[in-house]
């Protein structure tokens, strides 16, 4: 099941809003299809980031993939802790696996990201 | 194809992957957890889609001797060896297991997808008395590997598993199924091959899941067997190994004995060993934090030099691993040489290999 109050893309990132600030990681069905999460690989504050390019790469130990912007901005916190812990994906996707929190740059694009309940047929479609 | 354990993968709830044309559980918790598991107690795998093949009768000897690269003389009854099978031109048919069951009866077992070339080649090059019969379909076969797993079988067992050495075979009984029990494996661990009636491969199965809960034992797939050869530095046919590379790229030469007499592939192995090789498999080690994987380019000074057959990251030891082939000039111990990730050039050590190798048992009781 999905957190209510997240949005998701389609590319299996959920975003957090708060404020012009969003909270960025990726959704429980990826880090499922993922498996064991090795490597994470994100961008250093100041980056700017831009919906639909990838900002950052994860490293499972079948595969690597990479990380999609679910919206533009600029980061202004990244999790150094999956640094060290990158299994925190796994364990816990929405809240210790977060990956950035960025200043959104265009909060229009908010509205081509999907709800918990499309996000959930999305997936069961697939 | 289906093994006759398919259903009990299911019921574990296992995810599937086609592997060789068989529906083969890849996972069932995870890799690294099953990976870790049998480290420390002990894993079973379900390896019936790998092929068997016996060969018997007063000319199997011979013709071993002729279609593998290992010395078939050195084995007694109930002894076995890793061999490989080579072509004319030297290049490597297969890696096999050679067990000898009794005086003039050998059984093969083949990696899944060489079965029949396997089978097909044996025929070929067979005369006199020999009868090669495929068995892959009425034997089903399962691996336990892990320091526990002689704990598991102990209580199972119509015989003392602890007089049963390191690469040998055995009739026995397993809870009462008649087994051929065999101390290989395929980890870098301690376990036993098991070799069973199709029929009686699902009662084994739950009856050394059963009986070794207590030891941890727990179902691992082919997730954790890929990580855990590669941990082990042992190749994998259609990776490391095929036609096209010969036991002198694959440093395996310690497979080969030209002491003995004629036997396929002699003569081209000979010239391209006298030569030198061209290109040779090494370890890598990423020492920056990316996994060197399958097919991405080896360079050495700016120039490609080989490429990556397999890679993981290894969770027993924390780091990045993999193998590949490249130019003789850049394979010494210590080399750096870089893998194209995508966009970026990974910086990997060559290493030796294996990676990973487990604690002697004397040495775990003393040196602790």
């Amino acid at each position: 099941m999905q957190p209510k109050e997240l949005l998701y893309s389609k590319t299996h990132e959920w975003v957090r809003v708060q404020d012009n600030r969003a909270t960025i990681g990726i959704t429980d069905h990826a880090q499922s299809e993922l498996g064991d999460i090795v490597f994470v690989e994100l961008p250093n504050v100041g980056t700017k980031i831009q919906a639909g390019m990838p900002f950052g790469t994860v490293e499972s130990i079948k595969t690597v993939s990479d990380l999609v912007a679910p919206i533009s901005g600029e980061v202004i916190e990244v999790n150094s802790d999956l640094n060290e812990t990158p299994e925190l994906v796994n364990e816990d996707p929405y809240q210790r696996g977060w990956m950035l929190v960025i200043e959104m740059s265009n909060r229009s694009e908010l509205d081509q990201l999907k709800n918990a309940d499309e996000y959930e047929d999305f997936i069961r479609q697939r | 194809m289906k093994t006759p354990l398919y259903e009990e993968h299911r019921r574990l709830g296992a995810q599937m992957t086609n592997f060789a044309g068989w529906e083969m559980p890849l996972i069932y918790s995870t890799i690294v957890g099953e990976v870790l598991t049998v480290r420390r107690a002990a894993g079973l795998f379900d390896l019936s889609h790998m092929g068997q093949l016996i060969v018997e009768g007063k000319g199997a000897f011979n013709l071993l001797q002729r279609a593998t690269t290992n010395d078939v003389s050195l084995l007694g009854v109930g002894d076995a060896q890793y061999t490989l099978m080579c072509g004319e031109e030297g290049g490597i048919l297969d890696d096999l297991i050679l067990y000898r069951l009794d005086l003039n009866r050998y059984m093969l077992v083949t990696n899944a997808a060489n079965r029949k070339l396997d089978f097909d080649w044996l025929g070929q090059h067979s005369y006199g008395h020999v009868k090669i019969t495929d068995r892959s379909s009425d034997f089903g076969m399962v691996a336990i590997q892990g320091p526990g797993s002689e704990d598991v079988l102990k209580g199972m067992s119509n015989f003392d598993l602890h007089g049963l050495p390191r690469f040998g075979i055995r009739l026995g009984y397993i809870s009462s199924i008649e087994c051929w029990v065999a101390r290989t494996g395929y980890t870098g661990e301690d376990g036993f091959e098991l070799y069973c009636s199709a029929n009686d491969i699902a009662n084994l199965w739950s009856n050394l899941l059963d009986h070794g809960e207590q030891t941890g034992l727990i179902p691992a797939g082919l997730g954790a067997r890929d990580v855990l050869r590669l941990e082990a530095g042992y190749p994998l046919y259609s990776h490391e190994l095929s036609r096209s590379v010969t036991p002198v790229e694959a440093r395996l030469m310690w497979t080969v004995k030209w002491s003995k007499p004629d036997f396929i592939g002699k003569e081209a192995i000979w010239r391209r060993y006298s030569m030198g090789p061209q290109e040779v498999l090494v370890g890598l080690e990423a020492m920056d934090r990316c996994i060197p994987r399958h097919g991405y380019d080896i360079y050495c000074n700016g120039h490609i030099v080989g490429s990556v057959t397999s890679g993981t990251f290894s969770p027993t030891l924390k780091k990045a691993i993999g193998m590949g082939y490249v130019k003789f000039g850049c394979s010494e111990i210590g080399r750096i040489v870089e893998v194209k990730i995508r966009e970026r050039y990974c910086p990997c050590a060559v290493v030796d290999m294996p990676f990973y190798r487990r604690q002697k048992q004397v040495c775990q009781q003393t040196c602790r």
